[in-house]
């Protein structure tokens, strides 16, 4: 890749395709058919993606100042859902529960990420299995994985339970224990994706030149130093974007949850999205939805932000 | 387990301290195995008891505490899922809809991003910009009004309405933009001075070329498609139109405790993305990694 990036670099610096011999009065017409071309190719996909997320935002921003019910416009009703849902209770515990999930999901699987990234980065043999090993869980669809995980932690007939009481321990709740639940759905899903950091590490760690790496061996300086000042050091960038993407992942989470526990027992996995998706496909209140939506998204935008600012001046992300 | 991947197995033990070069690759690699295999193990030995499950019988499945391993093939669970359910019709709508958005994807986004990365136009760079910058915005935030567009365009319920949102995705822009600025220039501007067309460049001579990439684009995007949940679940309100993930998360609460039928079903889902992601692994990874580095 990295042969390829100095064309690019090489390859910016050229001037515009100069779209046919230069000559005077042609130019302009042959300029402005080059334009057109161009955008005959990048129109599309570019109408289509701004098209299916700029104008949703900004409905959805209006809807939030409606009563709608999914069916109808609704009427105007001011800022009233935003002040409503800062004395919703629900609201407020599906916030807890996605910051829960934000602070065990993040640290948990770029660990694990990079430890097997580590094991995985020297020529060893079978690469190919171990990796795909990893990648499967991250493949396999949430939904099929909710379904066969609320199988083996069902309270009464699950496996884990089975081996459990086998080996003499006592039987737990699990997705049915309002304590448990929410730790055992964040452990299904950085099982879920964690391999995803791997791959993403394991890129990052071949970048590091082998130099680096043995003069500081050279040096003397031991595995738990070249780890702390080598390593920690080349894949920062690298885990900045994956706690970033792992924080939307966070966000965004829904599907492991409506095939495991709904938000339940009693709310105690609820998450803001859950949230949304209730409130305006099964409750109806999609005003309110949106308001729920909206403050869902200012509040990851500027988690975004401070992280993308705080972490790369401080530096303290791994 | 330990966060002491790197450091702790000493060199083995015997010759002297090598060379430099040598060095760098000193931990024994039996050292690796014997951390990376169980924990690989680990990670698939979910989807063995999937399969497992799926070939057990009612019964002793509702037993506890369950069997490990299956104690005979039982086929009944997967014999009532196609025979009984719409399942065959949600398989068939998932396969429409994936592929639907992948032949798309690949033509649209690749048109993009060669745009984007090779054609100098007005406007390039803040277009490109807000494509990128779109991914930012969470679905859960428009799937509101984008549910009332369809629902007012009267696709609502159709499979028209899984396939619209995903035509062109600025992940896939921004992945073909990526790699086509890596691209040799030097075939296009053969192509062009003997009086090819722009189109006729792009698709006659840039396209072949960049077939691995349109490869891990496929993957990457076919992938995405089949597994998602959300958007099926809110734009699908009649069983026929299911795909197979929204299926499975509705039969699952109607038919609660038929499990034999619901592992037969994750295993049938499971496995057409499992056979994508094996045979396209190495573009499936080439293309994750490459949306991170760009």
């Amino acid at each position: 890749m990295s042969a390829a990036t100095v064309t690019r670099r090489a390859g910016r610096r050229t001037p515009a395709d100069p779209g046919g011999p230069p000559g005077g009065g042609r130019k302009g017409r042959r300029r402005l058919a080059d334009q057109a071309a161009a955008w005959s190719f990048a129109g599309p996909s570019t109408l289509l993606v701004l098209g299916f997320s700029l104008l949703p935002m900004g409905w959805a921003f209006r809807l939030s100042l409606t009563d709608s019910d999914l069916v109808s416009e609704g009427q105007g009703v001011g800022f009233a859902n935003y002040r409503t849902l800062a004395h919703d209770p629900v609201f407020w515990k599906s916030i807890r529960n996605t910051l829960e999930l934000v602070g065990l999901y993040i640290p948990v699987s770029l660990l694990l990420g990079l430890a097997v990234a580590l094991l995985l980065n020297k020529p060893i043999r079978g690469i190919g299995f171990y990796r795909a090993c990893f990648l499967v869980p991250f493949v396999a669809s949430a939904a099929a994985e909710g379904l066969l995980m609320a199988f083996v932690f069902d309270k009464d007939f699950g496996v884990v339970n089975g081996l459990l009481t086998r080996t003499g321990l006592p039987a737990q709740g699990f997705l049915d224990d309002p304590s448990q639940a929410m730790v055992v759905i964040t452990g299904i899903f950085i099982w879920t994706q964690f391999g995803f950091n791997v791959v993403i590490y394991l890129a990052a760690l071949q970048e590091i030149p082998r130099e680096v790496m043995e003069a500081a061996s050279i040096d003397g300086a031991g595995p738990w130093r070249t780890f702390r000042h080598i390593v920690v050091p080349s894949v920062r960038p690298i885990s900045l974007f994956l706690a970033v993407w792992g924080l939307i992942d966070c966000l965004q989470f829904f599907d492991l949850l409506l095939t495991t526990t709904k938000g339940g027992p009693v709310n105690s996995t609820i998450t803001i999205v859950y949230y949304v998706w209730q409130l305006a496909f099964e409750y109806f209140t999609a005003g309110y939805g949106a308001a729920v939506a909206y403050t869902l998204f200012a509040g990851s935008l500027a988690a975004i932000v401070i992280g993308l600012v705080f972490g790369r001046r401080k530096g303290f992300l791994l | 387990m330990t966060a002491a991947p790197v450091t702790t197995a000493p060199p083995p033990a015997g010759p002297a301290p090598a060379p430099a070069a040598r060095r760098a690759g000193r931990r024994r690699p039996s050292a690796r195995h014997l951390a990376l295999a169980p924990l690989s193990l680990l990670m698939v030995l979910p989807f063995l008891y999937m399969l497992g499950a799926s070939v057990m019988t009612r019964a002793q499945l509702n037993r506890f505490p369950p069997p490990l391993v299956p104690p005979g093939v039982d086929l009944t669970g997967y014999r009532e899922l196609l025979a009984d359910s719409e399942f065959p019709r949600w398989f068939l709508n998932s396969v429409v809809v994936s592929l639907a958005i992948v032949a798309s994807q690949v033509v649209l986004c690749s048109m993009a991003g060669y745009a984007f990365a090779r054609l100098r136009f007005a406007g390039r760079r803040v277009t490109l910009a807000l494509v990128i910058a779109t991914t930012l915005i969470p679905f859960q935030l428009t799937v509101i009004p984008t549910f009332l567009i369809f629902n007012e365009l009267h696709l609502i319920n159709t499979l028209g309405a899984l396939i619209a949102p995903q035509l062109a995705s600025a992940l896939g822009v921004y992945l073909m933009t990526s790699f086509f600025q890596n691209f040799p220039r030097e075939l296009e501007e053969a192509a062009r001075i003997d009086g090819c067309s722009r189109w006729g460049v792009f698709f006659r001579v840039v396209l072949p070329v960049a077939r691995p990439a349109l490869a891990a684009l496929a993957v990457i995007t076919f992938i995405y498609a089949w597994n998602d949940l959300f958007w099926p679940m809110v734009a699908i309100s009649s069983k026929e139109n299911y795909t197979v993930q929204a299926g499975l998360a509705t039969f699952q609460g109607q038919h609660r405790a038929d499990w034999p039928q619901i592992m037969a079903g994750t295993v049938l889902t499971t496995v057409p993305v499992l056979i994508v992601f094996l045979v396209g692994q190495r573009r499936f990874v080439q293309a994750l990694a490459g949306a991170v580095k760009g």
